[in-house]
């Protein structure tokens, strides 16, 4: 049968939310390369329709790694706290983490307790 | 300024976090139903609703010729718990105190979780939520104190749920007085009964103090949803010379989009 490939521990001590992770988080790393692959076929193309074809489904790989990416956000409370925390701004990015203020890891941007979804989490 | 206030309160930064912390720590381990069915949000404090897609009749017209109906919603409901801290505990946290009494907080974070599980287990009525037990389509099944007789009950309800065509995996939330019982009863030659429980389900077992008996359901997920407006916070009410009023706060409501994906478990007499 075949395997996820890239487990660094043994499969048996794996929960089975922890492989579903590894899946999309396997499929995320798949699109983007694929998005930097075209990205330079576009650059090296010399047809333009063929630029054009190559381009377009980089762009359908973004799409595709973003669902992947809100599929995670919807199942890790953390993801989610620094999602909402550090997308979609114009101030500095390294100023933000450097002054550790709102915003930062840990403080949502809400000021709740970032308790989020808590499925997966936990088993007696 | 947020509707949280609490830069005006007489707290210093250190014993913000203190607060922060010692609140998160509690509901990571009291919350249950955030553990089993699906979050969707923190929508944001300004989210009021949740469009259910559906429209309401309205008998009387606009205008002749005119007809008129109303988008159901399910409105979210905002819940909120009040405790008092000692000013002079909150000062000693600045000063290095690593034991500093906390309890109210402890208490009111306890009081919080069970009221947002009661929702989403048992419903809430009032506050126009129907809980997983009510909505369930499935006879309920009897519990006894025999825990000998416990994974056949669990394995009777992940039975119901594939016949209904429900996958899994599935979870268990345990009430109080199925988690104490379970915790300590053992089958013939020692085994414990908890890890054959274990065996019957292959999702998750929960520690769920809000849920009466105990429940089986599916965690596949798009069955249950639990949305959230503004997400757990901890604002500032009042203060006076010895203490600070302070208050737990969520807007939050749940629906059953797949009631079929769970079974009760219950006792006949009048524990839970």
């Amino acid at each position: 049968m075949a395997n996820s490939a890239g487990y660094h521990e043994s499969e048996d001590v794996l929960r089975r939310e922890t492989k579903d992770n590894h899946r999309a988080l396997t499929s995320m790393m798949e699109e983007l390369e694929a998005a930097d692959w075209y990205d330079q076929r576009v650059d090296a193309a010399t047809d333009d329709a063929l630029r054009e074809i190559l381009a377009h489904n980089r762009d359908e790989e973004k799409e595709h790694f973003v669902m992947l990416l809100e599929w995670l956000r919807r199942r890790d409370a953390k993801l989610d706290a620094e999602l909402r925390a550090r997308l979609f701004r114009s101030d500095s990015i390294v100023a933000r983490e450097a002054a550790g203020g709102e915003g930062a890891a840990g403080a949502p941007k809400d000021g709740s307790l970032g308790i989020g979804s808590l499925k997966g989490r936990s088993s007696l | 300024m947020s509707l949280l206030h609490r830069e005006l309160a007489p707290i210093t930064s250190a014993a913000w976090r203190t607060i922060d912390d010692e609140a998160r720590a509690v509901l990571k381990v009291c919350l249950a139903a955030r553990k089993l069915v699906d979050v969707r949000g923190p929508l944001g404090l300004e989210a009021a609703s949740v469009n259910l897609g559906r429209l309401e009749g309205i008998e009387a017209a606009p205008l002749h010729g005119v007809s008129a109906a109303r988008r159901a919603v399910l409105p979210l409901v905002e819940l909120r718990t009040e405790f008092e801290l000692e000013r002079a505990e909150l000062d000693a946290i600045e000063r290095g105190c690593a034991d500093p009494e906390l309890s109210p907080l402890h208490d009111a974070a306890k009081r919080i979780a069970r009221a947002e599980d009661t929702a989403v287990f048992h419903g809430y009525g009032a506050g126009g939520i129907a809980g997983i037990d009510r909505r369930s389509p499935h006879e309920a099944i009897a519990l006894s104190d025999d825990f000998e007789l416990y994974p056949r009950a669990v394995a009777s309800a992940t039975r119901v749920l594939r016949e209904a065509g429900v996958d899994g995996p599935y979870a268990i939330a345990l009430g109080p007085r199925c988690y104490a019982g379970l915790m300590q009863a053992t089958a013939h030659g020692g085994y414990p009964i908890l890890e054959i429980v274990r065996r019957a389900v292959d999702g998750p077992l929960v520690w769920a103090p809000a849920v009466n008996g105990a429940l089986v359901l599916s965690v596949r997920g798009g069955d249950f949803e639990l949305s959230i407006g503004q997400d757990l916070s901890i604002g500032y009410r009042s203060h006076s010379e010895r203490s600070v009023r302070l208050f737990l706060t969520e807007s939050m409501t749940f629906r059953a989009l797949a009631p079929e994906a769970a079974v009760a478990l219950v006792y006949r007499d009048a524990g839970t």
